[in-house]
């Protein structure tokens, strides 16, 4: 039963890295907001495997806040706020996706070779997924690099959160509860900035497109 | 009662306070009196801390020590003047359509919000908390940013808000993995991201994982202090930003992360033991000087000149504390002080000037001894002592970072050198025809507050000829704490 867990976990880290790469090739924003809601449910998932594996219950807890905050809450948010902006059927052109892809392999590798002597240290039970945390992170911010659109980019930044809450439980037996709590609220009230944000930059720009915001440069 | 109580509480109890009171009259004196309270509650937690010594409570969540008590009183000092400053400030901002009620609101709201969120950063004795409490005052400060709703202040707080929140993700993630070396160390739980535990037991932690975690808190809080080539966000943040936030920016927010800095390059080098942090530090820094000194020189907006200053300023700082050893903490920790007073002076009386020439381009601003000599006379001895001019602070931080630097690491004083002086020549050649000219321009309708230009400035002369002996003492532990 509980090789069966330890598998999941990395099942479950698997499914993370491979909806991070489909969310860098997704052109459609409604689909990038269900892709995200699909890896905070992954997340929540392996921190609830973790939490049992180990007996440290307050795992359990920070599953629970994960799973209200990034599958409930902030998809919830996303989809009020491109339903009000009228974005709900956008699609973004990219460029190049065959190209981001490489560059987001090469991320991946690098992530693992960064993270193997370090996880050997760990004593958590999902140390084998630190790499794949690191490389989550480092793909939610190859996305911020290569999205011109604002909820995209917006996107990318929670996405990387999630690779972050995903290393804490990879790594550690997850951060000290208070710790936990004071992201959570941080992720929240920064997503509620930016929805306000998101709106006022249409209102000025007529459009959502970071590539407008490029004014203040040095001459 | 505890007296760190009252300095935590006062501004978040301020922030709902003003929230509540709106743009009623007498809101400024409110924010005024707010800040004054907590001024006084963190004077009283001195006078506690010179008598008794460092102090630890709540079960050690909270602590003060010879490295942020000063950090929390001045603070607390530039919080209060400029909530002095900014009472005539944005009523003329008002007056100019630029502010509507629901603005003023949310302007004093936030501003007491992220003076606490910086108090409880500078106290918390939790890695943890510190990271949260930072990514707040960052989240306080996007908000007042873009207060203005313009264009360009929609592009800066969006800027700000993206590239300080991936590069605060990354102090998150050198967190994660310091509290992993703790957790081998001194074993998981609460205890094990207080700063006291790991201080006391940093030679267990392990290397391998705190030299990448150092890496990663170095570009995170590094993006934070500012510097190259994470420094995108500041200059437009401050130019955009009303003034009073770009002075308590400059002033505060970017001691507070250089503060989290130390905190984390002190258990680093505890770990490590090979002074790979401190030449780290040593390399961002020089790069930072001498980037921001040339990028200095080609600025035409007044605002945008004192931001790329105060990147080179923090580079400086970032520079000598990775030199490290007695002398060279000792001239930053003085350089983080005189610094945080000195800039927010200047931008106390930029900020008029601006508002009288009703643009920020520098072209535009000419003759302020003519029309309002106080803000001429405290823009041209503000950019004096900024510049390291003699009888100010700055002069002898700055004489002492260059005199190890001489010592410590010869080839990097040229470029120092060189640096400091394109700095000298820009600054002064561009404060000249701005502060003495001819001018066709009216007085400003409300009187400026310019009090606190001088008492700044003055209390930067002070130390610049007589460090009080608690002070001495403070800054000496302090910089023994850092060691390198």
């Amino acid at each position: 039963m509980n090789t069966l867990l330890s598998q999941s976990i990395n099942l479950f880290a698997v499914v993370l890295l491979v909806l991070a790469f489909a969310m860098i090739a997704q052109r459609r924003i409604l689909t990038l907001i269900h892709l995200f809601t699909l890896q905070g449910a992954a997340l929540a998932a392996a921190t609830l495997i973790v939490g049992y594996l180990t007996g440290q219950h307050h795992l359990y807890f920070s599953g629970v806040l994960t799973f209200v905050l990034k599958v409930v809450l902030i998809p919830i948010l996303l989809h009020r706020v491109i339903r009000r902006l009228n974005v709900r059927w956008d699609v973004e052109t990219l460029f190049n996706i065959p190209t981001t892809m490489l560059i987001g392999i090469v991320l991946v590798i690098f992530a693992f070779n960064l993270a193997a002597p370090i996880a050997g240290l760990s004593e958590s039970v999902a140390r084998g997924t630190l790499g794949i945390a690191l490389a989550c992170v480092l793909l939610s911010f190859l996305m911020m690099i290569v999205r011109a659109k604002a909820v995209p980019q917006v996107i990318g930044f929670l996405s990387m959160e999630n690779g972050l809450f995903f290393a804490a439980t990879a790594a550690t037996s997850g951060m000290p509860m208070i710790v936990e709590l004071g992201i959570a609220f941080d992720v929240l009230v920064g997503i509620l900035i930016l929805g306000v944000f998101m709106f006022q930059i249409r209102e000025q720009f007529d459009s959502l497109d970071i590539r407008h915001l490029e004014k203040l440069k040095e001459d | 009662m505890d007296p760190l109580v009252l300095v935590l509480a006062t501004p978040l109890l301020g922030g709902v306070l003003l929230g509540l009171w709106g743009h009623r009259e007498r809101a400024g004196e409110l924010n005024a009196g707010m800040s004054l309270l907590t001024l006084a509650a963190s004077v009283w937690l001195t006078v506690i801390v010179v008598r008794d010594g460092p102090l630890t409570v709540w079960g050690e969540w909270f602590f003060v020590d010879p490295l942020n008590v000063f950090l929390v009183t001045l603070t607390a000092f530039v919080g209060f003047t400029t909530s002095l400053f900014s009472r005539p400030y944005m009523r003329i901002e008002r007056d100019h359509g630029k502010m509507t009620p629901g603005r003023m609101r949310l302007f004093h709201s936030m501003y007491q919000l992220f003076n606490g969120m910086m108090l409880v950063a500078l106290t918390t004795n939790n890695l943890g908390i510190l990271w949260v409490a930072m990514e707040a005052a960052t989240l306080t400060t996007v908000l007042l940013v873009s207060v203005y709703r313009t264009p360009a202040s929609l592009e800066a707080a969006w800027k700000y808000f993206i590239l300080c929140g991936v590069g605060i993700a990354q102090a998150l993630f050198g967190t994660i993995l310091l509290y992993l070396a703790a957790e081998r160390a001194i074993g998981g739980g609460e205890g094990a991201l207080l700063w006291t535990h790991l201080a006391q037991s940093k030679h267990l932690l392990d290397p391998g994982i705190l030299s990448l975690a150092f890496v990663f808190l170095l570009l995170g809080y590094g993006t934070k202090v500012g510097l190259v080539p994470v420094h995108n966000w500041l200059p437009d943040a401050h130019a955009e930003g009303p003034t009073p936030i770009s002075a308590v920016l400059s002033g505060l927010l970017l001691n507070v992360a250089l503060y989290a800095l130390l905190r984390c390059k002190v258990l680093a080098d505890g770990a490590l033991a090979n002074g790979l942090p401190g030449r780290m530090m040593i390399g961002f820094g020089l790069v930072t000087v001498v980037v921001a000194a040339f990028f200095l020189s080609r600025q035409r907006d007044v605002k945008r000149m004192f931001a790329y200053s105060s990147i080179e300023h923090m580079g400086l700082m970032t520079f000598a504390f990775g030199l490290g050893g007695p002398i060279a903490n000792f001239a930053g920790l003085l350089h983080m002080t005189v610094h945080a007073l000195v800039k927010s002076a200047i931008f106390f009386a930029v900020g008029h000037a601006a508002q009288k020439a009703g643009s920020q381009a520098m072209e535009d601003i000419r003759g302020l001894l003519k029309v309002n000599p106080t803000v001429g006379w405290g823009l041209m001895l503000g950019s004096l002592a900024i510049l390291g001019m003699p009888p100010f602070g700055v002069f002898a931080s700055e004489f002492l970072i260059l005199t190890t630097a001489m010592r410590e690491a010869p080839w990097a004083t040229p470029f120092l050198l060189v640096a400091l002086g394109v700095a000298f020549a820009a600054i002064f050649g561009r404060v000249q025809p701005m502060v003495f000219g001819e001018t066709s321009l009216r007085p400003l309708a409300h009187p400026p507050a310019l009090l606190p230009v001088f008492v700044h400035l003055g209390l930067a002369l002070l130390l610049g000829l007589y460090i009080p002996p608690y002070l001495d003492g403070w800054y000496r532990q302090a910089a023994q704490m850092i060691g390198g």
